[in-house]
């Protein structure tokens, strides 16, 4: 796990994240999302989860992030540009963020460096999903149909 | 003698690499990603200019016409000169698109075209890299061809422009599932989803004769059908080229687009068409492997890039063929046959599996197939026989 | 120097507070949308973060967990839009300060 790789990648992401929070144009910051997306999924690959990073691109570049430029396309006539901004909003951000440091360098257990480890293979997700994840994936699979159905339903033209 | 022709260009990147003998790791792993990068685009870039010529010659020869003859042998050099011409153009930025979004959107399609073709082998010990999740990945990177679309057409701020966009990924969104699906009983029968190791599964021979490619199977075959037909739509060919159709929406999301702009677009339909093509034929076609065993002499490469000639000059030949199918039709025949014949594939799979893989497997995985089908086309004829025809038109 | 659990975490915990950012002083329903979704994926990565550093050898439990979660706010994204469009419909804006019909 190199270190340039690292800041490469954490410089792009908390790039592509800011701008995606405080970009005015809708479409720029559904696309910054995107970007700050591809660098999380960079950052799995670091990390040795290939598969869930590539599920991640899959799942979030190929319908999440069309799914939202589809919903500006759709709700268009008032946007364009966002123009409120609460700055009350950017101080409570930056508080939990200094806590959350504050609280993450003041714990010394977790100052360790990547053990050596067995690569994660498709085949032991696979084998895991299909052994003791069976029910969680099944109240998945549950939740997703629920959930398109839902979304069907509430975007349907409402009769008269 | 055979092996060295064979391994000729995995030997001849190992005595380049040679030369580094003695420098640290990285290096030599960075000359060895440069090496691959190289000659995959020095590869298909060469096979871009001359598909792109061939396409018109044999377009032109299917309408009774000669084609490109002028520059050099046969018209074999138009594509330099075509490349000259797309440089030394103007490239028009229209004055209220995103300036930013419209650059990126062209880059961001040829490299996910690109990425894609990465993952292929093209014959022994070659592809250009190897990931534990190959298929998934090759899948993953082409969905972004959606958002780069979605970018060409929002950020020219033209409505032919927009409209294009939006029939081009609602039909690749359709496509997309029966595109994917298909490829789950492969993975599923092999247990892999390394391109290397589909390859390998279809290495053997029935009875010494008939090649084990998954096309020769019941399931494989319906699901090659589906797949190629899928693959012909997310590439936006005839008679599925809807979002480009010229005598409807001027060029669809490429309509804003000028100079060497137009030409990545152009390059990035076609890198994205051998993707498609090369996954077919890995998948299905029994990727490097020769169709018979006296013929393995010749070099793995070499059969690749036939199988892969043949799905393109397939391409070329439904172009010249075919017109363009209305949107609703292709929808249609998306959600409500490709779909469920998808799934039906990977249930004829397992059949196939569980039956034994045999001629007993093969017999009962045909019967659900056919059982599928037949009962499919049923339902959807049912209500069109004896109505009326209906004419519709755009509101 | 190779990059320590802390760090990783850091860097999560700055995803987590420009998402919170983006859901807190953003009006646009949809930014709210995309804040949450980056808290989200700042989690997701901190359960890989875990999971890569736990001591060896162990189930893939922080992978699973990632896997689970990404799909789930994926259906998270897809009803959230929908209600966007949803309430579009009825008052033609997304600007969350203007849906107060429940204000006394």
């Amino acid at each position: 796990m190199s270190s340039a790789a690292f800041v490469i990648i954490a410089i792009f992401t908390l790039a592509a994240a800011l701008a995606a929070a405080t970009l005015r144009k809708l479409m720029h910051a559904a696309l910054s999302f995107a970007a700050a997306l591809v660098g999380l999924a960079a950052f799995f690959f670091l990390l040795g989860a290939e598969f869930v990073g590539l599920a991640l691109v899959f799942i979030y570049i190929g319908a999440v992030a069309v799914l939202i430029v589809f919903t500006i396309l759709l709700t268009r006539r008032d946007v364009g540009e966002d123009r409120g901004f609460n700055w009350a909003g950017v101080i409570i951000a930056l508080a939990v963020f200094c806590g959350l440091t504050w609280s993450i360098l003041a714990t010394q257990s977790i100052s360790i460096v990547a053990p050596h480890i067995r690569a994660l293979t498709v085949k032991r997700i696979g084998e895991a999903l299909m052994t003791g994840y069976v029910w969680p994936l099944q109240c998945v699979g549950v939740l997703l149909t629920a959930a398109l159905i839902g979304a069907l339903i509430l975007v349907m033209e409402e009769k008269r | 003698m055979s092996k060295s022709i064979d391994q000729v260009f995995v030997n001849a990147k190992q005595w380049l690499l040679s030369w580094l003998a003695g420098s640290p790791t990285w290096l030599i792993q960075v000359a060895s990603i440069l090496i691959n990068i190289f000659m995959l685009l020095a590869v298909f870039l060469t096979l871009f200019a001359l598909i792109s010529v061939l396409e018109r010659k044999i377009l032109a020869r299917m309408q009774n016409r000669y084609g490109p003859n002028r520059v050099g042998p046969f018209g074999l050099f138009q594509p330099i000169a075509d490349g000259i011409k797309m440089l030394i153009k103007e490239d028009i930025v229209p004055e209220r698109a995103d300036k930013i979004v419209h650059f990126l959107a062209p880059v961001l399609l040829a490299a996910v075209a690109i990425l894609t073709l990465g993952v292929i082998p093209y014959g022994r010990n070659m592809a250009s890299f190897t990931i534990d999740g190959g298929i998934l990945f090759f899948f993953a990177v082409g969905s972004a061809t959606e958002l780069a679309v979605f970018m060409a057409g929002w950020a020219s701020n033209n409505k032919f422009s927009m409209l294009g966009a939006m029939r081009a990924i609602a039909q690749m969104f359709s496509y997309e599932l029966p595109l994917i699906i298909t490829v789950l009983p492969v993975v599923m029968v092999v247990g892999s989803l390394m391109p290397d190791r589909i390859v390998a599964a279809q290495a053997e021979y029935t009875f010494g004769v008939v090649p084990r490619w998954f096309v020769f199977t019941p399931w494989g075959a319906a699901a090659f059908i589906l797949f190629f037909v899928s693959g012909l739509v997310e590439s936006n060919r005839t008679p599925f080229d809807v979002p480009e159709g010229e005598s409807e929406i001027v060029a669809g999301h490429m309509t804003e687009y000028s100079g060497f702009k137009y030409a990545t677009f152009f390059m990035a339909e076609y890198l994205g068409m051998f993707a498609v093509s090369g996954l077919a034929a890995t998948l299905f076609l029994g990727g490097w492997h020769a169709p018979a065993r006296v013929l393995e002499i010749v070099p793995s490469y070499i059969w690749f890039f036939l199988k892969l000639s043949v799905l393109l000059f397939v391409y070329i030949w439904l172009r010249g063929t075919l017109p363009r199918t209305r949107i609703d039709q292709m929808m249609n025949i998306a959600w409500k046959f490709m779909l469920p014949m998808a799934f039906t594939c990977v249930i004829a799979a397992a059949v196939w599996h569980y039956a034994g893989r045999g001629l007993r497997g093969w017999l009962w995985s045909l019967f659900v197939i056919a059982i599928v089908y037949s009962a499919l086309s049923i339902v959807l004829d049912i209500r069109r026989k004896f109505a009326p025809r209906v004419y519709r038109f755009a509101e | 120097m190779t990059p320590t659990l802390q760090i990783f975490l850091i860097v999560s915990a700055a995803l987590f507070s420009i998402g919170l950012l983006a859901a807190l002083s953003r009006r646009h329903a949809i930014f709210i949308l995309i804040g949450i979704e980056l808290m989200l994926a700042a989690a997701n990565l901190n359960f890989i973060a875990f999971w890569r550093f736990a001591p060896q050898p162990h189930q893939p439990t922080g992978v699973m967990f990632a896997i689970f979660s990404i799909a789930i706010s994926a259906a998270e994204a897809a009803v959230g839009l929908a209600m966007v469009i949803a309430v579009y419909r009825h008052y033609h804006t997304t600007n969350v300060d203007q849906l107060n019909q429940l204000k006394g």
